[in-house]
């Protein structure tokens, strides 16, 4: 639990810094047939720098999920495009890697073999060079007892070290954390967010982290980005000038306290009108209709 | 009993000590062994009841006592037709079970993946489905040209549906996040298939087999006693069952029975161990 990643081989595939750079350009994405579209994200614009942390936090229920889709190439905007270094996303590829809730390892691969599987498959790498990195990364993530295991058989923060692993394998360019850590008890939370952040600190890959909590977001970003209620845009950004390397001991400085404050109160307000919002669900169902008639 | 040496035996394999010692070390296993004696023995003093007091038990009564089945089954051990009763069901199960199997399991997977083969095929499909497969006998003793054959297309109806419906549903539930994982990571469609698809209804497949095996048996049974064992096709324990009952023998029907109960055992634990041996991430616990 508590094993540390390695200081960095120079020879490794880790050379990813900084190559990175998402951005949102008037993007908007809904659901639902013409009579009852929902807007999820609304004429969205922001940037994910390359080689800093950009930290995404919004009120429950607004598009963050959404957003990550959308950048991994999952769905696709209905207006506006997403550009990764100035080209246009049109699909899913190894240089965006997600890392999803909960775990999406595949049960029926060993620990090794859930990691090799993307290299594997494109057949992009050498088999002894492949082989020696997976073994590289078991280590770094402190699973080398358990290559051979099911990730049924590993622990929740396990699991999300493995995952973390069979991400980094493929080199990507941007790497996508959609609430990595939910789930996990506070204590191993705890854990897996300092180890985050040294993998994170050693090698600077782009990042977007989409997340629910504010202490979390406020550790590890470079960059806040605070959602407003649905349909989704960019209430707020701040940027978190707080020294790296980080601890968890910097939440208890004066000025992580600040940056908390100030980013509660933007978001009790905006979970506010999410609140109304669900309140109004039945009008808003009327009124849908009412819409749809005189068009 | 059976349920009670097969979870011994499983317990024997995680310590040292031999299974045989294991078995005998286990309060389940004395448990199981000493319930059946039980039954055995009640089951014997029930069916005897008039030969010591004059007066018949309702039901229990009418019933063979155990020691004259064993008497009856040692009679028909050495015949050639007992075993070829024993050949001819399994040979019908099996048949009906793979061609189920061969046909159902990509027919399954086929509705899954694609939303046009599902919407062509699912609603008829779901029409034929309720049907009895018992109420096609009538029909296919017609159409097909020998009873072998109709008896073996029943079987396959039996097992069919079942195994399809499993196949499907346990493919269309696969979590989406480990396909657009295996996508993001540059998956062909044919990786996504042979990688994701599949492992993932592995479970699912099996569920079906084991299911559908018993109703296969179920089925065939009662095929071999509708179609009779005239010259063409016929015989099988489900006509020997029959036949024990026409010529007035309780003990060989009872002998039947459990003829059929051991076959249905045998090929279940023969899924059941394919099983483990196919998908050993779902045997860790």
């Amino acid at each position: 639990m508590d094993q540390n990643p390695e200081p960095e081989n120079p020879q490794s595939a880790d050379h990813a810094a900084g190559r990175g750079h998402i951005e949102f350009k008037n993007v908007s994405k809904g659901y639902g047939e013409e009579w009852d579209w929902q807007d999820v994200v609304l004429d969205l614009s922001m940037d994910v720098e390359p080689g800093k942390l950009t930290a995404v936090v919004g009120p429950s229920g607004c598009g963050k999920s959404t957003l990550v889709n959308l950048v991994a190439g999952f769905e696709m905007p209905e207006k506006g495009a997403i550009l990764l270094n100035g080209n246009r996303i049109t699909g899913p590829s190894h240089d965006r890697i997600v890392v999803f809730q909960e775990t999406a390892l595949m049960p029926w691969q060993t620990t090794y073999e859930n990691i090799i599987f993307g290299p594997k498959i494109r057949g992009d790498m050498d088999k002894q060079e492949l082989h020696e990195e997976a073994i590289r990364l078991l280590d770094k993530v402190g699973l080398r007892d358990f290559r051979d295991k099911y990730p049924l058989q590993l622990s929740g923060g396990m699991q999300r070290r493995a995952e973390l692993a069979r991400a980094i394998v493929n080199d990507p360019e941007v790497l996508i954390m959609d609430e990595p850590f939910r789930g996990l008890d506070a204590m191993t939370r705890e854990l897996m967010q300092e180890f985050f952040l040294r993998l994170f600190e050693e090698h600077r890959r782009t990042n977007l982290f989409v997340t629910s909590e504010i202490e979390e977001a406020i550790m590890l970003a470079d960059k806040l980005i605070i959602l407003s209620n649905r349909p989704t845009r960019v209430r707020q950004i701040i940027d978190i000038e707080l020294p790296r390397p980080r601890d968890f001991h910097m939440l208890a400085t004066e000025e992580a306290y600040r940056y908390k404050s100030t980013a509660l109160e933007i978001l009790h307000e905006e979970a506010m009108k999410t609140f109304k919002t669900e309140r109004n669900t039945q009008s808003d169902f009327v009124e849908a209709f009412s819409r749809r008639n005189q068009n | 009993m059976t349920t009670a040496v097969h979870s011994a035996t499983n317990a024997g394999q995680r310590t040292r000590r031999t299974r045989w010692e294991k078995i005998r070390q286990s309060t389940k296993f004395w448990r199981g062994l000493i319930a059946g004696i039980v039954t055995l023995v009640l089951w014997e003093i029930g069916s005897r009841w008039d030969e010591w007091f004059d007066y018949q038990l309702p039901f229990l009564g009418l019933i063979p006592p155990p020691s004259a089945v064993v008497v009856a089954w040692g009679e028909v051990i050495p015949q050639y037709g007992y075993w070829e009763s024993w050949y001819l069901s399994f040979r019908r199960v099996l048949e009906g079970f793979l061609a189920a199997m061969i046909i159902g399991i990509p027919f399954g997977l086929l509705l899954a993946v694609n939303r046009y083969m599902r919407e062509i095929f699912f609603p008829p499909f779901e029409v034929l489905r309720p049907i009895p497969p018992l109420a096609w006998v009538p029909g296919s003793l017609i159409f097909w040209p020998t009873n072998e054959m109709s008896i073996a297309f029943v079987t396959f109806l039996g097992a069919f549906f079942t195994i399809v419906i499993n196949v499907l549903g346990g493919a269309r539930s696969i979590d989406i996040r480990l396909l657009r994982a295996a996508q993001s990571m540059g998956a062909t469609r044919w990786d996504m298939f042979w990688r994701i698809v599949l492992p993932a209804t592995l479970p699912s497949i099996f569920t079906g087999a084991a299911v559908g095996m018993g109703i296969t048996w179920e089925v065939v049974l009662a095929a071999e006693m509708i179609s009779g064992g005239g010259t063409q096709g016929g015989g099988g324990l489900g006509f020997f069952i029959w036949n024990s009952y026409m010529g007035g023998s309780l003990e060989q029907i009872v002998v039947g029975m459990i003829s059929i109960g051991i076959a249905g055992y045998l090929c279940s634990s023969g899924i059941r161990w394919l099983g483990d041996r196919s998908m050993p991430w779902q045997r860790l616990f």
